[in-house]
């Protein structure tokens, strides 16, 4: 594998890893956190919704967020040739 | 048949199950025993993940936390679940293709130095020993608390059933006795929170009911608690009463912790390939999930059943003569007291000076079947789930800790020519004595154990957590830049933590540093051994050729051979 190729895998691995850390700073750090109290004004079923993001929903979203890059990171080893096997 | 039979039998079929498996899973060389061979499948893995990180603490006294914290409560809920996303995407597969056995193993490789190796060995052995003290108390208490003996005799129980998988077996017995584990406890921790969800919203789904209306009319679950508790002086459930700034610290600090302990790391070398790490760590969450979004809402129904049992449905207090079972059965084991200070004969639960009850908080987990008038059969379940959990935890860190005893200080640093058999031999002796000291701090508890699980997140979350992350990250960071960051981080966090819990432990938020508790110094531990790193690395020499050729090689899944020695 030529060094520019191995570079360009890295920079589509960092560019995936930061939009997904992105997404799991906004709703735990973002949602559950700091815009919490602003969030509590909207109620979803029993929940009020800066609670619920801080109790459940941010949960929900890292497991999505773990399999989500499992997919994406297959297709990119396929796609560079780097897969095993 | 009664709670105690159930119980006897409960927990003897659960340890039979273990040592059935410890005896067929037999480590037989150093891989077995350290990443039980490298062939555990990705969904095994998950599962003895979650059984490894979910211990005595989240099964028993998490949602009694929660339950008393509110909303607060969500520091414990997302810390310890976020780290797993950091974990997947930023460390496993990257330390699964570099294919060796431990942390300070890569540490030292990494930065090609024995001392770096020898920080890491320190801290990963402390983190663990801290951890384990817990673990075993937890087993002594479940013990004399539901089987009626003595809560020692309990705890060397426990250590018996550890040393005999965990010794014989290495990580390849601890695997797959976890595996059962995880199996034994969330079936535990689900049946009473789905009963009492049912009785309590109507929902089957606790996940559900926690956000759903009560049976019977009375609206939201959670708009009556915040009644309930504002009318007894308590603030309202869900609104957070902690500075939003220690919020954030504390969430992260437990969040980069979780991905920097040394016995959650090690789990994804025993998975075969790159790609198997990244998708046992979703698996791993998929699995703690289940357990971590039912917490809350046992904490909510708990605490409501409580209030509408003590204080009456009519707010009145409840005649103590006409209590139910439970309460005056909690009272033998001091977990819940009764003082009857206006002579009315009835009990109240509050936050001011109308308050007769003292209530310790494990107590909301323990009791919560026998609360909700569950069948015999599911009060003991409980038990058995709460050993599990005590006891997969602790066998992951003893595993930590031999391994770093006979791999990384034996083999590595005093005595590199020892053959694989001696070195089997000394990690089985590590092991034992790991167990034996273990057995020891559960039976004679320093009196700061609690305080001292502060350290093990914010220790971890200060020294491993940049030295693995710019090891892999940042190809320009060198040996003099991760020492020094490491010393930094753990010099400043400890210090910090011994200062304001033994040092100075009255001193309240206005003396901490910018409001932020020793629980969430961590994060800024961490911080300050990013910067330290960073800068150290680049003001000195760059890491030579082989090391830069090193992070390459990982960054690229091809090639992930069996973790190996050489």
């Amino acid at each position: 594998m030529s060094r520019e190729r191995r570079q360009a895998y890295w920079v589509r691995n960092l560019g995936i890893v930061a939009k997904l850390l992105a997404i799991w700073f906004v709703v735990s750090y973002g949602f559950g956190i700091l815009l919490a109290d602003w969030l509590d004004n909207f109620k979803v079923f029993g929940f009020k919704l800066g609670f619920w993001f801080a109790q459940q929903g941010s949960i929900y979203v890292f497991v999505a967020l773990i399999f989500v890059y499992v997919r994406i990171m297959n297709k990119l080893d396929k796609e560079f040739d780097v897969h095993e096997d | 048949m009664s709670v105690l039979t159930w119980t006897y039998l409960l927990v003897g079929a659960s340890f039979a199950l273990y040592i059935g498996i410890a005896i067929w899973s037999r480590a037989s060389h150093t891989r077995d025993f350290y990443v039980a061979g490298g062939g555990v499948s990705p969904l095994a893995n998950g599962m003895a993940t979650a059984a490894d990180w979910m211990s005595a603490a989240s099964f028993i006294s998490m949602a009694g936390l929660i339950s008393f914290m509110g909303r607060d409560g969500a520091v414990y809920l997302m810390g310890w679940t976020g780290g797993y996303v950091l974990l997947a995407l930023l460390l496993a597969p990257y330390l699964r293709k570099f294919g060796k056995f431990t942390i300070p193993d890569f540490i030292g490789d990494r930065y090609y130095s024995d001392t770096a190796r020898l920080v890491a060995l320190v801290c990963a052995v402390f983190v663990s020993f801290t951890y384990v003290a817990g673990q075993m108390r937890g087993v002594g208490i479940v013990f004399s608390r539901f089987l009626e003996v003595d809560i020692n005799l309990g705890v060397v129980i426990g250590m018996a059933i550890v040393f005999f998988y965990a010794v014989l077996g290495g990580m390849k017995g601890i695997t797959y006795t976890q595996v059962a584990q995880y199996c034994v406890l969330i079936f535990a921790y689900m049946v009473p929170a789905i009963f009492i969800s049912i009785l309590l919203t109507g929902h089957t789904l606790p996940q559900l009911g926690f956000g759903g209306s009560l049976e019977g009319g009375g609206g939201f679950l959670l708009d009556k608690l915040d009644g309930l508790s504002t009318e007894l002086g308590f603030a309202p459930y869900t609104n957070g009463q902690k500075p939003m700034i220690d919020v954030f610290c504390i969430t992260a600090a437990l969040m980069i912790g979780t991905a920097g302990l040394p016995h959650v790391i090690v789990r994804f070398f025993t998975v075969p390939k790159v790609r198997d790490a990244r998708k046992s760590a979703g698996w791993a969450l998929l699995f703690i999930a289940i357990l971590y979004t039912t917490a809350p809402a046992v904490a909510a129904f708990a605490r409501y059943n409580m209030i509408e049992t003590i204080n009456g449905s009519d707010g009145a207090g409840a005649l103590y003569s006409e209590a139910p079972s439970w309460i005056k059965n909690w009272e033998k084991t001091k977990l819940i007291k009764w003082e009857d200070k206006n002579g009315d004969g009835r009990m109240f639960y509050a936050k001011d000076d109308r308050n007769e009850m003292t209530i310790d908080r494990d107590i909301m987990v323990l009791a919560n079947p026998e609360i909700a008038k569950l069948p015999a059969w599911v009060i003991a379940l409980v038990a058995a789930g709460g050993l599990a959990a005590a006891l997969s935890t602790a066998a992951g860190l003893l595993l930590v800790i031999s391994s770093s005893i006979a791999h990384d200080l034996m083999k590595k640093m005093v005595m590199p020519n020892i053959t694989e058999k001696q070195e089997l031999l000394y990690a089985r002796l590590a092991a034992g004595i790991a167990v034996v000291i273990a057995g020891l701090l559960g039976i004679y508890p320093p009196a700061f154990v609690a305080q001292v699980v502060a350290f093990a997140f914010g220790l971890a979350a200060a020294s491993f957590f940049p030295a693995i992350f710019l090891g892999i990250f940042d190809k320009r960071a060198n040996m003099q830049g991760a020492i020094t960051g490491m010393v930094v981080g753990i010099v400043f966090t400890a210090s910090y933590i011994i200062y304001f819990k033994f040092v100075n432990p009255t001193a309240g938020a206005d003396e901490w540093l910018f409001k932020i508790s020793p629980e969430g110094i961590g994060f800024v531990g961490m911080l300050l051994n990013f910067a330290v790193t960073y800068t150290v690395s680049h003001l000195t020499a760059p890491p030579p050729e082989h090391i830069q050729h090193l992070v390459e090689d990982i960054r690229v899944p091809r090639g992930a051979g069996a973790a190996t020695h050489h």
